[in-house]
C-alpha cells in the first residue's frame, strides 16, 4: 500500500479516478465539474472593475468551487510533496526529444531550468510563465471550460460545444509544441 | 476552519460546513493529479509529441467512466445527497466560435505552461512557487477576456 502511494500511478488509475469527480459533484449538490470557473469567480471576488462578466454573486454560485481549488492546493502538498515520486517515467522518445530541445534537468516534476524563481529571470523563464498563463487564463474564460469542464465532462455528456472545445485545445496546443517551443527554447 | 465558523450565527456556520466536502473533494483532486502526474510539463509535452500513450489513456478513461456515470445516474434518476434532482444544462453552441478559438488560445497556454488551471494550483502546492506567477497571469488573462467580451465574436 505504502509502495503504491508512494509511485507515480498508472493511467487506467488515475484516468478513472478523475472521471468519478463528474458524478461525485453531482451527487454532492448537482455541481458541474469545471475548475477554470474559478478563475472567473477570483476576478470577481478580487477585481472586479466596471465589468459585466465579473458582476454576479459569486459566494452563491462559485464559493463550493473555491472551497474545492483550496483542496487542490493542499492535496497538491499531499500528493506532491508527502507521497512524492518527483521524477517523471518518460517515454526514451520524449526524452530524447526534450533533450534536442535543450532540457537537460529531468529531477523534478516539470523541468526547473523553466519554471522556478530564477528561471523567471530569464527571457524564455518568463514567456512561458506568464504569457502561457495569460493564454490559458484568456482561452478558458473564452471558451468556457478547460480540461475538466470541456474535456472530460463535457465530453462524458456528449456536448457538440466541448467537442469543438477539445478539438481547439489540440490545435493551440500542437502549435504551441512545434512551432512556438523550438523557437522559445532555443 | 469549522471551530472558527461555529462561534459565528448559524448561519453562517451552516454555510461553512457545507462547504468541508468540496474542501475534501478537492484535496482528493490535488492528490489525484499529483500523483498521477498529468500535472507534469513533461507529460504534457510527451501528449502533444504523440510520444506515449499515457495522457490519453488518463483523458480517454476519465471521459468513459465520467460518461457511464452520467447514463447511469439519468436511467436510475439519482437524487442528490439533500433529494434534488440531478439536471446538467446543456451547453449553447451557437455560433461555436468561442469553443474553437478560445479552446486554440487555451491550449497554447496549455502546451507552453504544462499545465491546465487544476494541476497549476496542484503545482502550487506541491512546491513549484513559481507557478503562482502563472496563476496571476491567468486570473489577468480571464479578466482581459471579460473586459474584451462585449467585442470578441462568439
Amino acid at each position: 500500500m505504502v509502495a503504491f502511494l508512494s509511485r507515480p500511478w498508472p493511467w487506467w488509475v488515475a484516468g478513472p479516478l478523475i472521471g468519478l469527480f463528474v458524478p461525485a459533484l453531482l451527487v454532492l449538490g448537482n455541481r458541474q465539474f469545471g475548475f477554470s470557473s474559478n478563475l472567473r469567480h477570483l476576478c470577481a471576488a478580487l477585481a472586479p472593475g466596471e465589468v459585466a462578466f465579473f458582476k454576479y454573486d459569486w459566494k452563491q454560485s462559485g464559493v463550493w468551487n473555491l472551497a474545492f481549488l483550496a483542496g487542490t492546493v493542499v492535496g497538491g502538498f499531499i500528493g506532491g510533496r508527502l507521497l512524492g515520486d518527483p521524477a517523471v517515467p518518460l517515454s526514451a522518445r520524449a526524452h530524447a526529444a526534450l533533450v534536442t530541445l535543450g532540457i537537460h534537468d529531468f529531477s523534478s516534476i516539470v523541468p526547473r531550468e523553466l519554471f522556478s524563481w530564477s528561471a523567471l529571470a530569464t527571457l524564455r523563464g518568463s514567456v512561458l510563465t506568464i504569457t502561457g498563463g495569460l493564454f490559458v487564463g484568456f482561452g478558458t474564460a473564452y471558451a468556457g471550460g478547460c480540461t475538466s469542464g470541456h474535456g472530460i465532462a463535457g465530453l462524458a455528456n456528449l456536448e457538440r460545444a466541448s467537442a469543438l472545445a477539445v478539438l481547439g485545445f489540440f490545435a493551440g496546443g500542437l502549435i504551441a509544441t512545434h512551432l512556438l517551443l523550438p523557437v522559445l527554447l532555443r | 476552519m469549522t471551530t472558527l465558523a461555529a462561534s459565528r450565527p448559524t448561519t453562517e456556520s451552516h454555510r461553512a460546513r457545507g462547504l468541508v466536502p468540496y474542501f475534501l473533494l478537492g484535496t482528493w483532486f490535488g492528490v489525484v493529479l499529483t500523483k498521477s502526474q498529468v500535472v507534469s510539463w513533461f507529460r504534457i509535452q510527451e501528449m502533444f509529441r504523440f510520444q506515449s500513450f499515457y495522457m490519453y489513456g488518463v483523458l480517454a478513461s476519465a471521459v468513459v467512466v465520467a460518461g457511464i456515470s452520467i447514463r447511469l445516474i439519468q436511467r436510475y434518476h439519482v437524487k442528490t445527497l439533500d433529494g434534488t434532482d440531478i439536471v446538467i444544462p446543456p451547453k449553447a453552441l451557437g455560433r461555436g466560435i468561442r469553443y474553437w478559438l478560445g479552446g486554440t488560445i487555451f491550449g497554447l497556454g496549455w502546451a507552453l505552461t504544462g499545465a491546465c488551471p487544476g494541476p497549476l494550483f496542484a503545482l502550487v502546492g506541491s512546491g513549484v512557487t513559481a507557478m503562482i506567477v502563472t496563476v496571476a497571469a491567468a486570473l489577468a488573462g480571464t479578466w482581459l477576456y471579460g473586459y474584451y467580451r462585449p467585442r470578441l465574436p462568439h
